[in-house]
């Protein structure tokens, strides 16, 4: 997990790839060796970009689609973290729930579409319910295994200094998880991510998921790849945000043994 | 306190079948260094925890007097903690923070790491680490220290330099220690009383007294005859006048 620190040569390099990927697409679409309404060029995605800014549609999908993504993660973080705790510390908690949590993690959050269309309706709360299900899993897993990796030198090291039960928790505990659970928030932001475009594609009636469904039934090619992009460079500045969490000078020891 | 603030009595502990003590009594004496040496798996760890209250004995009855603070093998120190953070854990109990920060700074510069207080322990060599322990462990106003294989984990060279710093530490902060080590010549060094164990269960073979000030050169003749002497009880040397006489 390691950061490279790059030099101001080497940050030209991404750069450099993307317009040289963008005159590739170009040159592709001027020889029209497809049509334009299967292989729309730059030009009209760029047109297609400008009008949906102006008509507000793309900052109305993009709000929508983070609101949805924002709360259904944040509430998986805030009850899958203490459940997760526990399980780490009750053994016997551990044995008859995990195989449970197993079962949910390795079950496609897709599959629960249609439930979530039947119980909620269409709109923000089924998409918020299958961010739900696709991230309360693996946050579980990962800040229990996080807390089963505790050295036990730490707590006898603890009991050795009078830390009393509620410090254990605040000062030993969350502490000594915290750079795992960063690294499980990053891969799950990463899933519900994936996830909401899915979601909304189905159970909505706004946001970037629909934005792309509906360019595809209107045969807009051109919004089409506009959603595409605008999710792609989405998903990179949420990974983006939460990496700056493994900058923290309290969690680096973390990433750099 | 109590001039004999730590004592085994007839202790003897099992782990299901295997008998790891049997029977044994010991008294360490307040201000005394003892170095508890030993055939790897013999129950040296054991004995500490004892003392630490972290394994209860299955016979016999342990006391302790005092405050007690113990020093691990590597890795006791919280890496979320910088170098001033962890010491400060020492001085917990202290009420005021004027009087708190006085002994921070008291120990950053016994240490020889001045300048590092702000350093996360990852940042600092096996060494230094160690070193912050023992600060950690001696900062404030505690009895007892017990030390775990303390510089197993370093190289010779620091961990000479580290015996001769505790031994100056423990000048200025004078303690009851308990030093379980497989290094002969570290007992020797550092201890006035040495304490050979058997194999399992753990009996005291032999008691070495060392009335020597400390700090003391690994080369003087009198740590060079006593390892000599741990290592014979060990059954790791033989004689070596005997050993000439073959030749």
């Amino acid at each position: 997990m390691r950061e490279e620190r790059l030099s101001p040569k080497m940050r030209l390099l991404p750069l450099a790839v993307l317009v040289a990927a963008l005159a590739l697409w170009a040159a592709l679409s001027s020889f029209r060796l497809f049509p334009e309404s299967l292989f729309p060029s730059p030009l009209s995605v760029a047109r297609g970009f400008l009008e949906e800014v102006r008509s507000g549609r793309l900052l109305n999908d993009v709000v929508a689609s983070l609101f949805r993504v924002t709360t259904g993660f944040v509430l998986a973080v805030a009850l899958g973290t203490p459940l997760g705790l526990w399980l780490g510390h009750q053994a016997k908690a551990r044995a008859a729930f995990l195989p449970a949590i197993n079962f949910f993690r390795n079950l496609s959050p897709l599959a629960w579409i249609p439930f979530a269309i039947l119980w909620f309706g269409i709109g923000d709360v089924p998409a918020i319910f299958l961010i739900f299900m696709a991230s309360f899993f693996p946050v579980v897993i990962a800040t229990m295994a996080a807390y089963a990796s505790i050295p036990s030198v730490y707590f006898r090291v603890a009991e050795n200094y009078g830390f009393r039960s509620r410090e254990l928790l605040t000062q030993v505990t969350l502490p000594a998880i915290m750079p795992q659970v960063i690294t499980a928030l990053r891969v799950t932001a990463g899933l519900a991510w994936l996830v909401v475009v899915a979601a909304e594609m189905i159970a909505g009636r706004d946001g970037l998921g629909f934005a792309i469904w509906d360019a595809r039934n209107g045969l807009r090619m051109d919004l089409l790849v506009v959603g595409m992009i605008v999710i792609g460079v989405i998903g990179v500045v949420i990974d983006r945000v939460l990496v700056q969490l493994t900058r923290i000078p309290s969690v680096r020891w973390g990433y750099e043994r | 306190m109590r001039d004999k603030p730590l004592r085994l009595e007839g202790v003897s502990l099992s782990y299901g079948e295997v008998e790891v003590l049997s029977d044994l009594t010991l008294e360490i004496g307040a201000g005394e260094f003892v170095a508890i040496v030993g055939p790897s798996g013999c129950g040296k760890t054991t004995l500490l925890n004892l003392f630490s209250g972290f394994v209860k004995p299955s016979a016999g009855r342990v006391e302790c007097d005092g405050q007690m603070r113990m020093v691990f093998q590597h890795d006791g120190l919280f890496p979320w903690l910088t170098v001033a953070e962890n010491i400060r854990m020492g001085l917990r109990h202290l009420r005021q923070e004027a009087e708190r920060a006085r002994q921070l700074k008291e120990m950053l510069a016994l240490i020889g790491l001045k300048g590092f207080g702000g350093h996360y322990p990852h940042q600092l060599s096996g060494g230094m680490r160690q070193r912050v322990e023992l600060a950690r462990a001696l900062a404030g106003d505690t009895d007892i220290l017990l030390l775990d294989e303390p510089f197993s984990a370093l190289d010779y060279l620091t961990r000479l330099r580290l015996r001769r710093e505790l031994a100056l530490m423990l000048r200025e902060r004078p303690r009851t220690v308990v030093l379980v080590t497989h290094d002969t010549e570290e007992a020797a060094q550092l201890a006035d009383r040495v304490l050979v164990l058997s194999e399992r269960p753990a009996r005291v073979r032999c008691e070495l007294n060392l009335d020597l000030e400390r700090p003391r050169d690994a080369t003087h003749p009198e740590v060079v005859g006593a390892v000599h002497r741990i290592l014979t009880e060990l059954g790791l040397e033989h004689d070596a006048e005997s050993a000439l006489v073959r030749m």
